[in-house]
């Protein structure tokens, strides 16, 4: 980027001085501006104003519809007091501890297996341009897809267990759709299923991208393949396991239909994920107010863990 | 340049918004009945106002029991684009009326004798500030036993008058090999066969005291802990797989006789209807034990918005059309519910709507008449949402005793005011 700015800037005075040009070639510099600016305003406003719209919200007493009168930080107290809530469980406190478990599992999970796929399909083995497309697929399938088709496969009375049982294995059992305390693990389940082979298609081009020549040297070393791979092409892929977390991490954050489509919230609510409490509340309950303090607090974990990530990545790379 | 920007997108949304002007002959009706049956039903009304000139527009919105249609109102309203009137329930429509954004029809009402005819429980709810806001549809009740009667015939049961005789028969249909009780494992279900467990344990005056009044002392005493201990017994009458299950596929196991019975509203009529069974040969409506005499109700209403002068016409036409007699009998036969006012012949209703309306009549007039709270009727939505979470993980097994239950709810009832 920073080279294109620099030629552009050096070019302009070498033109000739006539106003005709002068004119043109400003209106080449604003046509940028232009083009860019309804996104640009759209960005603002639409990003950054309700940003802001929220926050201030969540210290107002909005129950219905927004109110605009500052009452405090009651709304927070709540949600405060909720986080510890823990027996029986809050809905707060049950979207919470749900979003750990499904956000950790599910990007761990998917890292791995992505990996795992992409260096099996690196060997150069036969087909591949075939494979490769069956594991992407899921991908192009929306949440709510994926939620009803797991949501089908799962059910004891439907799916996986009912037909073993009909194969004559009928003592399996797996009911983990229907059981308040294992309803998140089929979310990590469908939420895996998905975005593996996304993650994967972003190793793989990780893998094609590293030098041969610097295998080869090692291989003459005498390096092992687990050492090949151990200390030479895992580090050399940081940079991809950089854009698939930043792309796994608001994928997991921003799960809610497919909470809804695979569970319609499970036994009790067990299933639900912070984004579930915030529409739950802010336009089923009319509290607003809690809703978009819940959504704040999203958006200050979510930057509390990107951010610090982001900046020692990018500063390692600049360096 | 920011400032320019900002004006220019300013006029270009205002723009839009203005280009859109309803037409003054032309009702604009948003709604969430899509479904078969309740479109059917639907298109008596838009027929009936086309013999009067008035052309319909339909806004429906699909979907979530009315959730997105909620949404899409709030946008528009907030907006100032007010649809005509539209399909609401309960608080919500007090809360639009408290925003000042609703009509007013009690012009129409006097003329048409509404306060006579509306039982008194619903007008606290299409009446606000003295001021008729919103047209009544139909009332529907939830205190029902849904039976299939070739099961109850096997297993040689009669009706249920308590509910120790319920349990009787419930363990009758567990020996027979019948799952007894059908029922979906989603919050709202499981409220609203707790509201009917609530009215069955501790009598109307309890019911009124702690699910419309929501009185402490009543909210946490013995009877309400009693309720949750029956609520409990009810639940091992469930069979393994009932989690997350929708309703009509719980009414659709005691239609096919996989299930004996189903505790729900009587919208689950439209579900034996559809599968062309008749009461009194197939299925049976009994009230649920020990609720005999009085009514949990929640009814569908029209609310009618503040639009203005020339097309109030079309929206007084809109309201008198859907409190016409012929309107609520046509409507609520096809419906499942009864008419919303208690003047009009049941001679169209079936048995268990002939039932229905002997029932809501005698409620009203000896004051059993009471809003469901899990339907939203007994108390603002962030209170029954804060109950019906309460009683699913007393169902699920978040919550393990009912001594437990009782101090939850009075917690989070307290929280949500």
């Amino acid at each position: 980027m920073s080279t294109v700015a620099e030629t552009q800037i050096k070019l302009t005075p070498e033109h000739d001085a006539r106003p005709s040009t002068s004119v043109r070639s400003r209106l080449q510099d604003l046509l940028p501006k232009i083009v860019l600016a309804p996104s640009f305003a759209a960005t603002i406003v639409f990003v950054y104003g309700f940003i802001l719209w929220t926050i201030y919200l969540s210290f107002t007493n909005s129950k219905t519809f927004p109110s605009y009168d500052i009452t405090g930080a009651r709304a927070y107290q709540r949600l405060w007091r909720w986080t510890f809530e823990s027996d029986p469980p809050s809905s707060w406190y049950t979207s919470i501890t749900n979003m750990g478990i499904f956000g950790f599992l599910y990007i761990v999970i998917c890292l791995a297996l992505g990996l795992f796929l992409a260096i099996l399909l690196d060997q150069k083995i036969r087909g591949e341009g075939m494979l490769r497309p069956i594991y992407l697929y899921p991908m192009a399938l929306s949440f709510i897809v994926t939620g009803v088709a797991w949501k089908w496969f799962l059910d004891p009375g439907l799916g996986l267990e009912q037909t073993l049982h009909q194969w004559g294995w009928t003592s399996f059992h797996f009911d983990w759709i229907k059981n308040k305390d294992f309803v998140i693990y089929t979310v990590v389940i469908a939420g895996v299923w998905q975005a593996s082979g996304f993650v994967m298609a972003m190793f793989l081009a990780g893998l094609r991208g590293i030098d041969g020549e610097i295998m080869k040297a090692a291989q003459i070393d005498g390096a092992t393949t687990f050492q090949l791979y151990r200390r030479i092409v895992i580090p050399l892929l940081r940079p991809v396991f950089l854009s698939a977390f930043i792309v796994l991490a608001h994928l997991a954050i921003k799960s809610y239909d497919l909470v809804v489509a695979l569970t319609s919230g499970g036994p009790g609510g067990s299933a639900w994920l912070p984004s579930n409490f915030m529409y739950e509340f802010t336009f089923k309950r009319n509290e607003m107010a809690v809703g978009s303090a819940s959504a704040v607090i999203m958006l200050m974990t979510i930057t509390a863990i990107i951010v610090p990530y982001l900046y020692s990545e990018l500063r390692e790379k600049s360096r | 340049m920011l400032r320019k920007l900002l004006i220019g997108t300013a006029l270009a949304t205002s723009f839009a918004f203005s280009a859109h002007a309803a037409d003054v002959k032309e009702v604009q009706m948003l709604h969430w009945w899509t479904s078969g049956g309740e479109a059917a039903a639907l298109n008596v009304l838009k027929q009936d106002l086309a013999k009067e000139g008035y052309a319909w527009k339909d806004v429906p919105v699909a979907g979530g029991g009315g959730d997105a249609a909620m949404t899409a109102l709030k946008a528009m309203v907030a907006a100032g684009n007010y649809p005509t009137a539209s399909q609401m329930l309960g608080y919500t429509v007090l809360d639009y009326a408290a925003a000042g954004v609703m009509g007013d029809l009690t012009e129409t009402a006097k003329k048409e004798g509404w306060d006579k005819s509306v039982p008194a429980a619903l007008q606290k709810f299409s009446v606000y500030d003295g001021k008729w806001v919103a047209a009544p549809v139909n009332v529907h009740s939830v205190n029902w036993l849904w039976i299939n009667k070739a099961v109850m015939d096997k297993i040689g049961g009669t009706e249920p008058k308590t509910f120790d005789d319920f349990i009787a028969l419930l363990d009758k249909a567990k020996a027979a090999g019948v799952t007894p009780l059908a029922l979906g494992g989603q919050n709202w279900q499981e409220a609203t066969m707790f509201d009917s467990v609530v009215l069955s344990t501790g009598g109307p005056e309890f019911y009124k005291k702690a699910m419309n009044d929501l009185d402490e002392d009543s909210l946490k005493s013995d009877t309400m802990k009693k309720s949750f201990d029956n609520l409990a017994k009810l639940v091992t009458y469930v069979d393994a797989n009932f989690s997350g299950r929708d309703w009509n596929l719980a009414t659709a196991m005691v239609i096919k006789g996989d299930a004996l019975v189903q505790v729900m509203g009587d919208w689950a009529k439209g579900e034996f209807h559809a599968a062309k069974k008749t009461p009194g040969t197939d299925f049976l409506c009994y009230r649920f034990p020990g609720t005999d005499g009085s009514v949990i109700y929640n009814s569908d209403m029209f609310g009618m918005f503040n639009v203005p002068e020339d097309r109030k016409a079309a929206q007084v036409a809109l309201a008198t059309a859907t409190l016409s007699k012929s309107f609520q009998s046509a409507f609520n036969v096809v419906k499942g519910s009864v008419p919303a006012r208690t003047d009009v012949p049941d001679t169209d209703f079936d048995a268990c709507g002939k039932k229905g309306i002997a029932d809501l009549k005698k409620a009203n007039e000896g004051g059993t008449l009471f809003g469901s709270l899990a339907q939203g009727y007994g108390a603002p939505p962030a209170v029954a949402n804060a109950y019906k979470d309460v009683v699913s993980k007393f169902v699920h097994g978040q919550i393990k005793t009912s001594d437990e239950a009782v101090t939850e709810l009075v917690k989070a009832i307290d929280d949500a005011k």
